[in-house]
């Protein structure tokens, strides 16, 4: 049945730092890179090519520009996938039960072999964190890396999601939320970690850590005061060429 | 979101059918022989026909029958496992009428209240989306089950019915536009709730993750026509409600009631067609895009 879970043993997800995220798309790569040659039907490309190239991605990177009250705009990189939510509505629609939200570790995935490909389940999650596969016809998602994380043939420092094992930035970290001294439950607490549309009443499990509070942006260089104009009003040839291209 | 030919089609002839199956149902004094068999051809090819068309959109359609599994979950297959009752009683109701000269009435109450029933599980698979604020309304499932009333009422020649179901239809209709404009809006979602950075600034999308297309732009961020909606909406209202009644207020014929069927049955496929090309997904702010509030 897709029912959710009341509750999970564990809660596997991740922590996105928007502070350290450079935006490289290394994590977009290795996801792709890992998710179309294990676990599941590929990724499959369409036209990739040629004019009009798409694709199946389980993980996407976003930017975004923030323009505050005062002070210059910034952007930030925004890496987005799955959020594993605690209620995910996901699940609940899929009419074959082929998605499901596992009791022993909370991550939402989709049986392919009972997936018909209704597309109800994309429709239903607010991120945009699932897409069809053009080519097989059934729903992709983020597996948390599911045949990494416990896969005992790989090295220890590899059973890990490949987005996190790759990110050169350390703005991705994996851990278990229902522990709350992991380093994942701890980040969230000292950094205040948030959901995201927290209204749509998914309950998240990936958290996002907003960009540390920056010092004032007017003392940026001690140099500063040194490369302020000279002269305000133009003196000799450039004053005369001024008045001159005035009179003209 | 991606007005799908297959699920306009399906969602407004399976209404109309269900909506004639219900009415056929309830009527005290049934037709019998060639009179029944022609009504309930019309009204299972609408209905059957509308669900075959469903499964041309899923993406693995020899599957499909697993959908009849999770009705205690989802209420995509709550409306298929009704649709195949609601058929299946009626096909009896009707296999009594037509062969035996027999009316069943328990059986037909029975069968049109399943019928119904299916059309409300059909609109509760738009409705339970809170990421499409526009359609998760109360008034979603009355605007379905008001238009496939009226239709049916229409098919089945109830002229009186139809004249007031008609109207009502597009009361509710209207009502459903004028509630669904301010729905994004009212729901709270922003850009600034979607990436969680609204506390910071005006949030803007900078940079797309892709340069080019994919399932999430053409499935749920449909955006070409939205310029002629206000048209659109103005024809769909006068082909679904306007004409239909008018014609009907004339001294009634079968020609003219033809007449208001096509008409009503072509404003009805605009106005579902409007019900999906004007739905906002909520994942395209992440795209900069409903960006109007």
């Amino acid at each position: 049945m897709t029912d959710l879970p009341a509750t999970t043993t564990r809660k596997l997800g991740l922590v996105i730092d928007l502070d350290t995220c450079v935006g490289c798309h290394a994590c977009v790569i290795a996801c792709k890179g890992w998710n179309t040659q294990n676990e599941g039907a590929p990724l499959s490309d369409q036209d990739p090519y040629g004019s009009d190239p798409s694709g199946t991605f389980l993980n996407r990177v976003h930017s975004y520009e923030v323009q505050p009250e005062s002070g210059p705009a910034q952007i930030f990189h925004f890496p987005k996938s799955c959020l594993h939510c605690e209620d995910a509505p996901c699940v609940t629609v899929c009419p074959t039960g082929a998605s499901y939200k596992r009791v022993e570790d909370g991550i939402v995935l989709v049986n392919e072999k009972d997936c018909i490909g209704c597309g109800l389940c994309a429709w239903a999650c607010p991120y945009g964190a699932r897409e069809l596969d053009a080519a097989e016809g059934v729903m992709k998602k983020c597996t948390l890396c599911v045949d990494r994380i416990y896969n005992e043939n790989l090295p220890e420092e590899d059973r890990t999601p490949a987005c996190v094992r790759t990110c050169p930035s350390n703005a991705r970290h994996f851990g278990d939320f229902a522990d709350p001294e992991s380093h994942v439950s701890r980040l969230v607490r000292e950094r205040d970690g948030f959901d995201l549309m927290p209204e749509q009443g998914t309950g998240p499990v990936n958290k996002y850590l907003p960009p540390r509070a920056r010092d004032d942006w007017t003392d940026s260089s001690v140099l500063a005061p040194y490369l302020t104009p000279v002269a305000e009003e133009p003196r000799g040839f450039l004053g005369w060429l001024d008045k001159a291209l005035d009179r003209l | 979101m991606h007005p799908a030919p297959s699920i306009i089609a399906f969602t407004t002839f399976s209404g109309l059918g269900f909506g004639l199956l219900f009415w056929l149902g309830v009527d005290p004094a049934p037709p019998g022989g060639w009179v029944a068999a022609v009504f309930f051809f019309i009204a299972f090819a609408l209905a059957g026909g509308g669900l075959a068309s469903s499964a041309l959109h899923l993406g693995r359609p020899e599957r499909a029958l697993k959908a009849f599994s999770q009705w205690r979950s989802s209420w995509l297959s709550r409306e298929a496992c009704v649709a195949v009752a609601a058929l299946g009683l009626m096909g009896l109701y009707a296999a009594f009428l037509i062969f035996g000269g027999l009316h069943v009435a328990p059986l037909g109450w029975l069968g049109a209240a399943l019928s119904l029933l299916t059309v409300f599980t059909t609109s509760m698979i738009y409705t339970q989306l809170k990421t499409v604020p526009r359609w998760h309304s109360r008034w979603t499932p009355v605007l379905f089950l008001a238009l496939s009333l009226a239709g049916g009422a229409l098919l089945s020649g109830r002229v009186g019915i139809a004249l007031v179901l008609i109207l009502l239809s597009g009361g509710v209709q209207i009502w459903w536009w004028h509630t669904g404009d301010r729905a994004l809006a009212g729901s709270g979602t922003t850009l600034g709730t979607a990436t969680g950075l609204g506390k910071l600034g005006a949030v803007r999308a900078f940079e797309a993750p892709h340069t080019g297309t994919n399932y999430l732009l053409r499935e749920m961020v449909y955006v070409v026509a939205r310029r002629h909606a206000l048209k659109l909406r103005v024809i769909a209202f006068i082909l679904m409600v306007l004409l239909p009644v008018a014609l009907l207020l004339l001294p009634f014929g079968h020609v003219l009631g033809l007449f208001a069927v096509l008409s009503h049955v072509a404003g009805a496929l605009i106005a579902r067609w409007l019900f999906f090309a004007e739905a906002e997904h909520v994942v395209g702010l992440y795209y900069g895009k409903h960006q109007t509030v």
